[in-house]
């Protein structure tokens, strides 16, 4: 303190100032550069990138405000417009659209899907399900900045993401009536929420760290509380030829781009939304242990390939939460996985 | 609620419309035999013969068990198409696994049923999976579909999107979109009888029915209201079924 110090008028004006700048920088997604995980890229969870260098739970724990699971979800703030409020006209028919890739994905989107997922399996109730990674709280949170792809991305282009790792598909040019419908959806959902702000029921809840998860404990929990509508081998069940329950891993399931491929997003998905109609009956513990077991399976090749899965662990999955390019269970996860993208014949 | 809540025997009593008299008699003889099973088990014993195969299946559906079990098609029908108007459901075509799941239950109690629960003490464990296949190998055809009406779309509503807001899943997502059933563990749901989808619904709700793996079905149906279940159990009557594994 050897500067005179300023009159307190400008002290205080300095602090108002700081604080204020603080606060709006905390609500938007792109500011500080520490929290860009923590907002934008947890927003829509299932693609969400791979956390920095330091391991992301933590951080995610402590910036949290989304209300602790339990059985049946917590009333949001922000409620989405019901169906009966879509307009009778061209809009509404986009809006409508849009409704039903997200139900049915493969068949109103022919060419772009490349598993037997659906957007629905893991944006629950269309969209609409607060915790549950809701399209309405993801909506408003975009363009943003994403350390995944190190630009500036539309809502569009997050969708591509979709398409291209959880989908294991190929992603709609910018303008096609897919993208045009998914947004129109996502849009009406959306209508009368505050735009740059993160709104409680948005992405999964994340979950505190553990001192260790184990793909050991698990297959336990796997076999007692999955396999009944996963399937033993994660490969889902199908009813005639449509997916009922979808599969965990294998060659019809998300990539190793996927957002649901990073284990803390897996236990923050599964901790709130699992099983089926008993969302938070599983321990933190028990959510992170069989995270780490499906993430701990083949499942298809990160779309970004570079060379070897040494370098593509190198440049996308240097994390704990990454069990790519790691040797689990006795096999080196990468190096024999199904190649990602449509199966040409399909 | 359709029926009383009581005794599933005052229940057919109860449900068996005029016309149909002669039915509801049989039934309550049925219900009569029924509590003098375990004396009749007895002095069947001796007689008890083990049965395989599909065709031991049939013969127990057709003509009753050694054991001393009734005739299943007395009940369920004669293609196992049930009786809509008692409540009996349909099991032709319903998953092998499932069937024989339920008749373990109903003899071991997990599934209480004053009916049921004697006839199935009263089978082997192999009586139990023969009469299973046999069934599971019928066409699920015979079931009589009933049309749409009011509350048949309210009931739609919640089969397909569920009740989110109440933690209600939609019934498809695990009873199929079609509600064809999936696998040996859910069952199928398309063209069974309302009546006896409400009664199944309110078991569970007042706990006669603890069958289902990981409560999952008692999750849901706790959750449901009175008028819920008597739209979405109208619903499922109106499709056709179909097995899960023809394309429809
Ligand atoms: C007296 C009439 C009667 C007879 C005879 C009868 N059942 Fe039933 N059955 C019922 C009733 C009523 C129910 C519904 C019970 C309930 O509400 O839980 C039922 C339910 C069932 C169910 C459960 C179906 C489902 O979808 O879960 C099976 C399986 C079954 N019966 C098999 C049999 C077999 C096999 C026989 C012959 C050995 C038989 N039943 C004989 C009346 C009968
Ligand atoms: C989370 C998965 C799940 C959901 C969602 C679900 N069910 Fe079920 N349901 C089951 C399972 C599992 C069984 C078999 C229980 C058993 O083995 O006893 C079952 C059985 C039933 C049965 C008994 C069928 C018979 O033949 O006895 C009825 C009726 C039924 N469900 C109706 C519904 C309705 C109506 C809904 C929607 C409101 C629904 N279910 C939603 C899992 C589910």
């Amino acid at each position: 303190m050897s500067k005179a110090p300023f009159d307190p008028a400008t002290q205080a004006a300095v602090v108002v100032f700081i604080g204020l700048a603080f606060l709006v920088g905390r609500t938007l997604p792109w500011s500080a550069p520490g929290e860009e995980p923590a907002a934008a890229a947890r927003a829509t969870a299932v693609e969400a990138k791979a956390p920095p260098q330091t391991p992301a739970a933590p951080q995610q724990a402590k910036t949290s405000q989304s209300p602790p699971a339990a059985p049946i979800a917590q009333p949001a703030a922000f409620t989405p417009q019901p169906e009966t409020s879509i307009p009778d006209d061209d809009f509404g028919k986009a809006i409508r659209f849009g409704e039903s890739i997200f139900q049915d994905t493969k068949t109103n989107a022919p060419g772009y899907v490349g598993n037997d997922l659906r957007c629905a399996n893991c944006h629950l109730d269309r969209g609409r399900l607060p915790n549950s990674a809701p399209l309405w709280a993801a909506y408003v949170l975009y363009p943003a900045y994403r350390s995944k792809n190190e630009h500036v991305n539309t809502f569009a282009e997050r969708l591509q993401g979709c398409f291209r790792f959880s989908m294991n598909g190929k992603a709609p040019p910018l303008g096609d009536p897919v993208l045009v419908a998914l947004e129109s959806y996502a849009y009406f959902l959306a209508r009368g929420a505050p735009t740059g702000v993160k709104l409680a029921g948005q992405g999964y809840p994340a979950l505190k760290k553990p001192e260790s998860f184990d793909f050991g404990r698990g297959a336990e929990v796997y076999a007692q509380k999955c396999a009944i509508c996963h399937g033993p081998e994660g490969q889902g069940q199908k009813s005639a030829s449509a997916t009922v329950f979808p599969p965990l891993w294998g060659p019809a399931s998300y990539n190793w781009g996927a957002g649901m491929a990073v284990i803390s997003n897996a236990a923050a998905f599964i901790k709130s939304n699992m099983p089926l109609g008993q969302g938070g009956s599983l321990s933190d513990q028990e959510a992170w242990d069989v995270a780490a077991f499906l993430d701990g399976h083949e499942r298809p090749q990160d779309p970004r390939f570079a060379q070897t899965v040494e370098a593509t662990r190198a440049k996308f999955h240097d994390t704990p939460m990454s069990a790519y390019g790691t040797t689990v269970n006795g096999v080196l996860l990468g190096a024999s996985s199904p190649p990602s993208g449509p199966a040409p014949s399909r | 609620m359709r029926n009383g809540l009581g005794s599933p025997c005052g229940r057919l009593l109860m449900s068996a419309p005029a016309t149909s008299q002669a039915r509801g008699g049989a039934a309550h003889g049925l219900c009569a035999f029924a509590r003098l099973l375990p004396a009749a088990l007895i002095a069947a014993a001796v007689l008890t013969s083990p049965v395989r195969g599909q065709d031991g299946g049939r013969s127990i559906a057709e003509g009753g068990s050694g054991g001393g079990a009734p005739a299943c098609s007395s009940c369920h029908g004669q293609q196992g198409e049930g009786q809509p108007d008692s409540g009996f459901p349909r099991l032709s075509g319903l998953d092998r696994g499932y069937l024989t799941h339920q008749l373990d239950s109903f003899a071991s109690g997990g599934r209480k049923n004053e009916i049921m629960g004697p006839i199935a003490s009263a089978l082997t464990p192999e009586e139990r999976s023969a009469v299973a296949a046999f069934y599971a190998g019928l066409s699920a055809a015979g079931a009589q579909t009933k049309p749409s009406s009011q509350s048949v779309s309210a009931g739609g509503q919640l089969a397909r999107l569920g009740e989110w807001s109440n933690g209600v899943p939609p019934c498809i997502s695990c009873h199929g979109p079609t509600g064809a059933g999936v696998g040996g563990v859910f069952p199928a749901l398309a063209g069974q009888n309302a009546t006896y989808i409400a009664n199944q619904l309110n078991a569970w709700r007042n706990g006669e029915r603890a069958n289902d793996p990981m409560g999952l079905m008692a999750a849901v149906a706790k959750r449901l209201t009175e008028r819920q279940i008597e739209e979405v159990a109208a619903f499922f009557e109106t499709l056709t079924p179909t097995r899960p594994g023809a394309t429809p």
